[in-house]
């Protein structure tokens, strides 16, 4: 092998850098982002509607493509009311109906999407709902 | 078997093979998809209004400094419409014109001086063929079905091909952020972010929840709407009987924001 000692060099910076993600977060604590739902608003509501528009799983892991359409049914065809798998409806809006419930938007919306180093840019225009800051709420 | 000729053995097998393939892809077209389909997933809202083609008409007699004021500011107010005051940068959707300026080629030196210094309300005039509509390269602005010319903000990047399009300077975009131009917010209605275009969407929000357009609503019976392709509404019985006229309809965009005289 022509080179041999700088081509194993070579591999081995290589396979530090690709594994740096790795290696910096050895001995680094997995906090698990914990989105909390224990809003006023939720707490207010009886037992038994305390559902979101779909299972808790389905919202998990599908909220973005729901959103994404409830979007384009709403502006685009002007459809703006939601028929559930449950049969439930609920109005098509994200300020006026996701965030009455979720009225937590850091404490729910941002808990995971900071984890994930997401920034979804719907807080661009979509007002978020006042938040007491942490300092008020312990006045 | 004795009966059974040749001839109609072939034909009963022949027959009896094109339903079976028939219903076989019967039983392939109708999958889980369609069903699902089936039951309506997205619903309009039980009290929207509907039109086949929406339609303003702006009485300018009876438009006067307090009602126009009213107009705009609760369009403003509904709509998170920020308030710039350097003319570079604002941002209209529905404001204030002389009449000369509203209606160029039409006014002339000698005409009352009444109609020559009327004050006249501008919007975003719905085309039936709308120039902003044809240039826009991401549909971010498009033609509803029932004509209301609307924008998809979520789509707009910005280009501004539309605002260069429109020749009734109906579109304003966003230099800046505009929050904090924004006195008391409608938490109701989203607000626009820094690098879209705007303007009225004719309140299609409020008509889906069978509420009339703002300026319509505040305007003390100065501004109409209604549907243009109905020939028993309200708003084509009045064009029927009085003058009306629309801004630069020499273009052929085809405006549907009518004028009476």
């Amino acid at each position: 092998m022509y080179d041999g000692g700088k081509i194993v060099f070579g591999l081995i910076i290589f396979v530090l850098i690709v594994t740096l993600p790795f290696t910096l977060s050895i001995g680094k604590d997995y906090v698990k982002p914990e989105p909390k739902i224990d809003t006023p608003e939720i707490q207010k509501l009886p037992e038994a509607e305390r559902k979101c528009v779909e299972s808790k799983e389905f919202m998990r892991t599908e909220h973005m493509q729901l959103l994404n359409e409830w979007r384009d049914e709403a502006v685009r065809l002007g459809k703006r009311i939601y028929v559930s798998s449950s049969g439930k409806t609920y109005t098509i809006s994200l300020q006026n109906t996701c965030m009455k419930c979720h009225s937590n938007k850091s404490e729910f919306c941002d808990k995971c999407h900071t984890f994930a180093e997401e920034s979804p840019y719907c807080w661009d225009c979509h007002i978020a709902p006042k938040e007491n800051t942490q300092k008020e709420a312990k006045l | 078997m004795s009966d059974m000729d040749r001839r109609k053995f072939l034909k009963i097998a022949g027959i009896s093979a094109l339903l079976g393939m028939g219903s076989w892809s019967l039983f392939e077209v109708v999958t889980k998809e369609h069903l699902e389909a089936f039951v309506e997933k997205y619903k309009t809202p039980p009290e929207a209004m509907h039109a086949k083609r929406w339609a303003i008409v702006i009485d300018l007699k009876k438009l006067d400094e307090k009602i126009m004021h009213d107009c705009i500011e609760a369009c403003n107010r509904i709509h998170n419409v920020p308030q710039i005051s350097n003319p570079k940068e604002e941002i209209k959707w529905i404001w204030k014109e002389t009449f000369e300026h509203a209606f160029p080629g039409m006014e002339h030196q000698y005409m009352p001086e009444e109609i020559k210094e009327m004050p006249v309300l501008v919007l975003c005039n719905h085309c039936d063929s709308p120039p902003c509509v044809r240039v826009c390269p991401t549909k971010a602005t498009f033609k509803r079905k029932d004509g209301i010319v609307m924008m998809d903000m979520h789509r707009c990047i910005g280009c501004r091909f539309c605002m260069a399009a429109c020749p009734f300077g109906a579109r304003s975009f966003n230099w800046r952020d505009p929050r904090p131009f924004i006195k008391e917010e409608n938490k109701e209605y989203p607000t626009r972010m820094r690098g879209v275009v705007e303007k009225c969407t004719l309140c299609c929000e409020r008509l889906e929840v069978g509420l009339p357009p703002a300026c319509v609503e505040v305007s003390n019976g100065a501004i109409m709407y209604g549907d243009l392709a109905d020939p028993n509404s309200e708003i084509r019985k009045l064009l029927a009987t009085r003058y009306s006229i629309r801004r630069k309809a020499e273009l052929g965009t085809n405006p549907c924001v009518y004028y009476l005289l």
